[in-house]
């Protein structure tokens, strides 16, 4: 064939031939070239050198909470950790944090403040992608964002009742997770809207799979914790289990991670409808289901979800670094005809159980 | 007809080179699975341990439990064996180990499987790796279900520097040769050692190194690191976390392969320029685990030295020296 070709290149009407083949040729090789070349999964990353204080093996860093899980998760508390050797590490692999959130309705009412405070102190000095998942997207603002760090409208369909509003979050986020998030981010935090940034939030959350302990629990025996009781739903848990009681308004993890949870959570909530029921709690309910069975890797202690309002600032918590917005929720759910609002209250105002109890 | 055919074969390879694409893309994007998850199928276990205390009203343990890049340190108490037992047991591990019985050392090696058929990962799958020069003095030691050794033939040198210094490169090498089939964790120990008590599953993790017997209620400054700044396992004066020993250090397959290697390599570097650092291959570990950190670090009740008496804040010896006269061994 090679032959064939020549001789036809030789011919003046067939002059195009031999340099597009050639091109062509050059193309196969160049994809062949990137298809072969190592997926750089492993990256090896040099620390430089850095000044801090040494670590003292017979002090604790802190002497009046937990800092470790009977499975060895770290719990973030601040004094525990230092920001500058975790920025450089997360810094030298290039970590790309996604921060979800849903702007349902009325809600979109908070975004401004929960961008702008990310802005100040979410992941500051990494790359990240605000998804904010909204059936409005022309009342998303505009928020002037840092370099490295971008935002990414997403369509959502909005339900309407508010509990199929915090549910339907579970299979957004499944499916966004294998479509685009697999690609764009390393790790995904998932948070409510509602909530503004006070504090450092930053690389010393990011792990495979972290929870947070929810401000109204996180000194409660198990039996008070408000798991869903009836063995008829899902996110059944016994009384005599339970490590902590989780918050479903900030959890996240590596990409892989989350997708397995938030599919497990919506197939669980599904089940659940099929069978007449809605959990107590809702996507929470499903979400302490699953960290109690798959352990986090990660658990982040109240100082991640405070409510000041209805909590004060106890001395255990040496910073308050995402708390509640404050809110009316009968206004807020009312819906837009104008109907009555329905249910117990939802986002941060759940902090607002321990206080009733 | 020369032009159609021609036709046919471009597009042909404009075909070949799109599903060649299509297919690298489409690995791109296969879930990986670069660690092992928490999991924990059998609900039987989670109303057989008592609820994690958040709010302390007194010290559980006087030791440092977390170091500030948030990797456990692992001491009695800090957890719960139980648990993690069905953590791992389901996902079907094999923990790989690699003792180094060059010489005299061969002699350690009885006492050596024994202890640890007693105390190390019990209920799982272990491979063993007797890297020795003298196969014929490996003692055949009984060992459990699942248990497996392997005696590794190793070019015996007459400095026991020289040995120990060797270790890295036999052992990297060994990752990307063999154990990557045969194990998913590597611990690399001391054959002169004995376990005492329970070494489980807590210890694994990416990149596992042990805080030194001798050096952990020391001030950095005091830590025998490489100070000559020509070495490659140079540390300068307000650098490190903790002094590391040599004895212990494991991980996962990948992570401890770039580890071993980087090791050998600088001990490379530092033999082409004449010189060997003050504590062999013990230094150059406790360089790279500066820029390396570990991922996971073991208090001294994984690594203790007998001789010295047993303080208060150490709960539980796990694995320690056999009792020895160092002197004539070295000879």
């Amino acid at each position: 064939m090679a032959e064939q070709v020549w001789t036809l290149a030789g011919k003046p009407n067939c002059r195009l031939l031999r340099p597009s083949i050639l091109l062509l040729m050059a193309l196969v090789l160049v994809l062949l070239g990137t298809a072969v070349r190592e997926p750089d999964r492993l990256q090896v990353v040099t620390q430089s050198r850095m000044a801090y204080p040494q670590p003292k093996v017979l002090t604790p860093s802190r002497t009046d909470v937990l800092v470790l899980t009977p499975w060895l998760a770290p719990i973030v508390w601040e004094g525990t950790f230092n920001s500058d050797i975790l920025n450089v590490q997360f810094q030298l692999q290039n970590t790309t944090v996604g921060l979800t959130v849903f702007a349902i309705k009325k809600y979109v009412v908070f975004l401004k403040l929960f961008l702008e405070t990310a802005e100040k102190h979410f992941m500051a000095g990494h790359r990240v992608i605000y998804y904010v998942f909204t059936d409005r997207p022309d009342a998303v603002p505009r928020v002037a964002l840092g370099p490295g760090r971008r935002l990414q409208v997403l369509r959502a369909r909005p339900y309407a009742r508010w509990q199929d509003v915090s549910m339907r979050r579970m299979q957004m986020l499944s499916e966004a997770a294998e479509q685009r998030f697999l690609r764009e981010v390393d790790y995904l935090v998932c948070a409510d809207v509602d909530m503004q940034f006070h504090d450092h939030v930053g690389v010393e959350i990011l792990s495979p799979l972290f929870g947070t302990l929810h401000p109204a629990f996180y000194g409660r025996p198990r039996e008070a914790f408000t798991y869903e009781r009836r063995p008829q739903s899902q996110a059944h848990i016994p009384w005599d289990e339970g490590d902590f009681y989780y918050m479903g308004a900030f959890f996240g993890g590596s990409v892989p991670e989350v997708q397995r949870l938030t599919k497990a959570c919506h197939q669980a909530m599904l089940a659940d409808r099929a069978n007449g029921i809605e959990a107590v709690w809702h996507d929470e309910s499903h979400l302490n289901k699953y960290l109690l069975y798959h352990k986090p890797t990660k658990v982040l202690s109240p100082e991640y979800m405070w409510d000041q309002q209805l909590l004060g600032w106890p001395s255990v918590l040496r910073k308050l670094r995402f708390v509640a917005v404050p809110k009316n929720h009968q206004e807020i759910r009312k819906s837009e005809s104008g109907g009555q609002p329905t249910g117990s209250p939802e986002g941060a105002g759940r902090a607002g159980r321990a206080a009733g109890n | 007809m020369h032009r159609k055919r021609l036709a046919w074969s471009l597009g042909l390879c404009l075909l070949a080179g799109a599903s060649l694409w299509v297919l690298w893309v489409s690995v791109q994007n296969w879930l990986p699975v670069s660690y092992l998850p928490y999991y924990l199928p059998c609900p039987e276990v989670l109303s057989q341990y008592p609820q994690p205390k958040l709010l302390l009203e007194h010290r559980p343990t006087e030791l440092l439990t977390l170091t500030p890049w948030l990797a456990p340190i692992v001491s009695e108490g800090t957890f719960d064996p139980e648990l993690l037992q069905h953590i791992y047991q389901p996902l079907n591990l094999t923990i790989g180990v690699t003792v180094f019985a060059m010489g005299k050392y061969t002699r350690f090696v009885q006492r050596f499987l024994e202890s640890a058929e007693k105390f190390f990962m019990r209920g799982y799958r272990v491979h063993y790796y007797v890297f020795t020069h003298d196969p014929a003095a490996i003692p055949r030691v009984p060992l459990g279900p699942g248990r497996h050794l392997s005696v590794i033939p190793t070019q015996g040198h007459s400095h026991w520097e020289e040995i120990s210094m060797r270790r890295m490169e036999a052992i990297s090498r060994h990752i990307a040769g063999r154990a990557h089939g045969e194990v998913d964790y590597l611990f690399c120990l001391d054959v002169d050692m004995v376990f005492r008590n329970p070494w489980g599953p807590e210890t694994l993790g990416d990149l596992v190194a042990a805080i030194h017997p001798g050096y952990y209620a020391v001030p950095r400054q005091q830590f025998p690191y490489e100070r000559r700044p020509v070495s490659t396992a140079f540390v300068a004066d307000g650098e490190g976390d903790f002094y590391y020993g040599g004895a212990v250090f494991g991980g996962q397959l990948a992570r401890l392969y770039e580890f071993t290697r980087g090791c050998h390599m600088a001990i490379l570097a530092d033999k082409a320029n004449g010189i060997m650092a003050a504590w062999q291959e013990e230094s150059h570990l406790n360089r790279r685990f500066i820029s390396h950190k570990p991922s996971k670090v073991l208090s001294p009740e994984y690594l203790w030295d007998d001789r010295k008496p047993q303080p208060p804040s150490l709960k539980l010896i796990r694995f320690s020296t056999l009792d020895k006269d160092g002197g004539w061994l070295r000879n």
